[in-house]
């Protein structure tokens, strides 16, 4: 993970991209989205079969694309082969939650959008990702610390969204929970091995540890959309996620010899609303490139 | 176990379709092909499957398989995919097993109880799985993930020879 500054930046307008040429139609949705916020449901009531909590799941689905994005940066660049097809699974596995999401997400929020669209054609302030799934790839250990709390954390969301009260919700929860338990599992696997390795791979994967700290606690933030999709019975409130995430990982980093590191002097804030940090305009621009320099390809 | 009623040509048809990428198995004997429902009068055929990992890449393959094998039937296919209930290795019949095993991977083992106390940190052959090749039960697990999404590395501590396991999920 990047030592870089992370202080949110507020430009709109950092995505090294054209616009896509798209109808009349499509732009007018576009821009009536990019005024909105997650928890501003007024923007969804108008639509038929709209319903409120579509900026709550936005949120979870960009999680996963994106971490799926900077997972599979490690094809070819990780330590072993095995390495390069675990991670290229484990975000082949996020992006099927993504997949799952984004669909329904465009078949409740009024605008009928499909999974490339918003995949391929959002800007960056239209994107509800935390910031840890953002964060330039670091070594390999920064790596294992980010999917261990990453993992740990969607373990137990997902077993949470299992019971949620939205059939289409609660189907993707009861088919990710399997494949990240496999995650939490290989993450796990190699944080014990490192910190429990050689002097060398203790250290590094010690100060990993200390790198991600800043940007966990925005994972556990209770942001407007959540709130809203918890009283309606379809979301969980992230908040209430925090200790078990925590006991999770404080285990595998106890028996790997580690420290969980105290809580960080500064945190990452405003994902959710759409406000990121520098690596996300760069990882927007390569990931929508092709999509966006020919409209309309199909292959 | 995979329970789809074989009635009709359409529906063998179908069912006999192989995974594209396990090409041993078919999609009955795989469990993904949960449901044919043919309708004789209007010729049409509803079929739904569930993948085997949310970011399956077959997934596409298949369903337009499935559409091809129906319209050479002259039958005009709808394929849904469902996500729940999630697909478990459970629901792959015998017959896909002994197909697996034939071809050199290991069948998945029973499906492992969800950690009542937490993540198992060191996970590294906490299960037997037998060599696919000479049958000696001492193998060791090399990757966590293998060349596809379902399926890890092992290597026979007694042939030598590397191998796929199924994963049991």
């Amino acid at each position: 993970m990047s030592t870089s500054a992370s202080s949110p930046s507020t430009d709109t307008g950092t995505t090294p991209v054209t616009e896509p040429v798209t109808g009349a139609a499509t732009s007018a949705s576009e821009s009536a989205q990019r005024e909105s916020l997650p928890g501003a449901a007024e923007n969804t009531g108008a639509a038929p079969g709209a319903k409120p909590y579509a900026a709550y799941l936005l949120g979870l689905a960009d999680d996963a694309m994106v971490y799926a994005q900077r997972l599979g940066e490690w094809m070819t660049n990780a330590p072993q082969i095995e390495e390069d097809m675990a991670l290229g699974n484990i975000a082949l596995d996020l992006l099927g939650q993504a997949r799952g999401l984004y669909p329904y997400i465009g078949s409740i929020d009024g605008t009928g959008r499909g999974e490339d669209d918003y995949a391929m054609q959002r800007d960056e302030r239209e994107w509800h990702n935390v910031h840890l799934v953002e964060q330039e790839r670091g070594d390999f250990a920064d790596e294992m610390a980010r999917l261990l709390w990453f993992s740990a954390y969607q373990v137990e969301l997902h077993t949470a969204l299992t019971g949620s009260g939205d059939d289409v919700v609660a189907g993707v929860a009861g088919k990710a929970l399997k494949e990240v338990r496999y995650h939490l599992d290989h993450a796990s696997l190699w944080v014990v091995r490192l910190g429990d390795g050689t002097a060398e791979s203790h250290r590094r994967m010690q100060a990993a540890l200390e790198r991600v700290l800043p940007h966990l606690a925005e994972l556990f933030d209770d942001d407007e959309a959540s709130v809203l999709a918890a009283d309606l019975e379809v979301g969980v409130l992230p908040s209430t996620l925090h200790d078990a995430v925590v006991a999770r990982v404080a285990r595998v980093v106890e028996q790997g010899t580690l420290t969980l590191p105290d809580g960080s002097r500064w945190r990452s804030r405003g994902g959710r609303a759409g406000i990121h940090s520098r690596p996300m305009g760069s990882l927007l621009a390569e990931m929508q490139h092709i999509a966006r320099s020919h409209p309309g390809a199909t292959w | 176990m995979t329970a789809v009623a074989v009635e009709s040509a359409v529906a063998e048809a179908i069912s006999r379709i192989p995974d594209p990428e396990v090409p041993v198995i078919s999609i009955a004997d795989l469990g993904i092909l949960r449901e044919v429902d043919v309708d004789e009068q209007a010729h049409t055929v509803a079929v739904t499957i569930t993948p085997t990992y949310s970011g399956c890449p077959a997934m596409e393959a298949i369903a337009s398989r499935i559409v091809f094998e129906a319209a050479r039937q002259g039958y005009a296919a709808d394929v849904r995919t469902q996500l729940s209930p999630a697909w478990t290795t459970d629901w792959m019949s015998d017959e896909g097993r002994a197909a697996l095993l034939r071809f050199g991977i290991a069948p998945p083992g029973a499906v492992p109880v969800a950690e009542p106390h937490g993540p198992v940190a060191v996970t590294l052959s906490r299960h037997v799985v037998a060599c696919p090749r000479c049958g000696s039960a001492d193998t060791t697990e090399i990757a966590h993930f293998g060349s596809t999404a379902c399926k890890a590395l092992r290597r026979c501590n007694a042939c030598l020879e590397p191998f796929d396991e199924f994963k049991a999920i």
